[in-house]
């Protein structure tokens, strides 16, 4: 499954205040497959998921060390702009956070403060995420219609629209589907199977089942390490390391 | 931690071993009723064999419970994938050692010679099976390895066997039947012993996750 590294992680340390919370992750992230995080609870693979778009530059205390390359560049180099790495790297959350606007408007949105305002490329924008996002043949005749009336499945399908809509090259997602039914988490999955002929897709994800379907890539983190990093076939069914056999089959703790 | 599953595996692992015990003695009632012409043993053949099939099922519907329930995965995985692979090998020795039965009942055929290797044959492939399971039982790669490497020893048994025969026929040595007879039966213990070096290769898939040619 050979394919070029889109983000390079290297010698990566985070703190939180005293708290070390991710120790000296280095891995190579490819181009255009799901990569998912594993992991139990506080073993640093939000956080991990987080820097990559440096969403923890927000946390107070926190202290960054190593660096992270993407597509060569390191996005904590000091002249990086920080609204277009995130514009790179799109983000979608566990709960779905529409803006309590139309559906036009939260899909417009982002393509608007980086600057779009003609209405015909905005038509054509939010045309086509919400066809990446496979949710268009639902909603296009209700565009104007408040995006919060619709299911959470939907609205999460929304969601990830609207990180397309800026064109991202990666969507990082974290626990995306956790909060969803199995028919609305069935569509979200498809459509990351299909999003990564696209873009790179990096998910947090606690349900190992789902991890085992649609990942290309696994990698297993444990109290701020990442233990083991391998395709999602490997690591499922042969993973080398001892603690990543306890965690993937249940035997943990 | 997954307790009720560690117990289902166990089971699992239990229930192999006791089919794997039914085809080590089906194996064990064809080779002395052939050898000791001992026609009650090769009686009480069809009913085992009905009982390893059995086994087989039983075998087969904990591999597919444990599938849908808990989804294993890792060792786990294989070695549910392993044991549901086994079984059908294991029902073949079963089958087999019951055609070899069949042909001492139909065909009241025992072995009288002394200079064809069926004795040894016959204790090659026995301890094939044998060990293929305990390989299995023990997670013991280098046991399932020498399994699978013993294949080449019955295999030159059954070639000693022809040529052997061949010999017979050409020095008119010999009633015909009884040799063509003996070549199926010798050629029954040979693919027992291919069934047992399968047992072995889904042992030593079960420990390391790679499997023969990956």
């Amino acid at each position: 499954m050979d394919t070029k590294t889109i983000i390079d992680v290297e010698k990566l340390n985070l703190w939180y205040g005293d708290h070390h919370a991710l120790k000296d992750i280095s891995m190579k992230i490819p181009a255009n497959r799901i990569t998912a995080l594993i992991g139990p609870s506080g073993c640093g693979k939000s956080t991990f998921l987080r820097t990559i778009n440096r969403m923890n530059d927000l946390v107070e205390g926190v202290k960054i060390t190593g660096s992270i390359r993407y597509k060569g560049e390191d996005i904590y180099a000091p002249n990086v702009d920080v609204n277009n790495v995130r514009k790179n790297i799109g983000m979608v959350f566990q709960k779905a956070n529409l803006f309590p606007m139309s559906i036009f408007d939260n899909i417009a949105y982002g393509p608007r403060t980086h600057g779009i305002t003609n209405k015909a490329k905005l038509n054509e924008i939010v045309e086509r995420s919400l066809k990446d996002a496979a949710i268009w043949d639902e909603v296009k005749d209700r565009l104007k219609d408040n995006a919060l009336g619709f299911s959470g499945g939907q609205q999460q399908r929304l969601c990830i629209a609207r990180t397309l809509a800026v064109q991202p090259d990666i969507v990082l997602m974290d626990e995306s589907t956790s909060a969803l039914d199995p028919i609305s988490t069935g569509k979200i999955e498809d459509l990351c199977t299909r999003l990564k002929e696209k873009y790179t897709v990096i998910m947090v994800t606690h349900n190992m089942q789902q991890a085992v379907r649609i990942s290309d890539y696994c990698a297993f983190f444990l109290l701020g390490d990442l233990v083991e990093f391998g395709t999602g076939e490997q690591i499922f069914s042969n993973p080398q390391n001892p603690k990543t056999e306890a965690y993937v089959t249940g035997r943990f703790g | 931690m997954r307790e009720a599953f560690d117990r289902e595996l166990e089971q699992l692992k239990n229930e192999v071993a006791t089919m794997g015990m039914y085809c080590e003695r089906a194996i064990d009632l064809v080779s002395e009723s052939l050898l000791e012409a001992n026609m009650a043993k090769a009686q009480d053949m069809p009913e085992l064999s009905l009982e390893i099939t059995h086994k087989e099922r039983e075998i087969e519907s904990i591999c597919l419970r444990l599938l849908l329930k808990q989804q294993p995965v890792a060792s786990d995985l294989r070695l549910v994938s392993a044991s549901l692979k086994m079984v059908t090998d294991l029902e073949r020795i079963g089958d087999q050692s019951e055609d070899v039965a069949e042909i001492i009942r139909v065909d009241k055929f025992f072995y009288t010679g002394q200079d064809i290797p069926l004795r040894r044959m016959a204790e090659a492939v026995r301890k094939m099976v044998s060990e293929s399971l305990d390989a299995f039982a023990k997670r013991d790669i280098q046991l399932a390895q020498s399994v699978i490497k013993y294949d080449d020893i019955v295999d030159n048994y059954f070639e000693d066997v022809k040529r052997l025969i061949v010999e017979k026929i050409k020095a008119q040595d010999c009633d015909g039947e009884y040799l063509l007879t003996l070549l199926m039966v010798c050629k029954y213990f040979e693919r027992i012993a291919d069934h047992a070096s399968n047992v072995a290769r889904w042992a030593e898939f079960a420990v390391t996750g790679v499997r023969e040619g990956e």
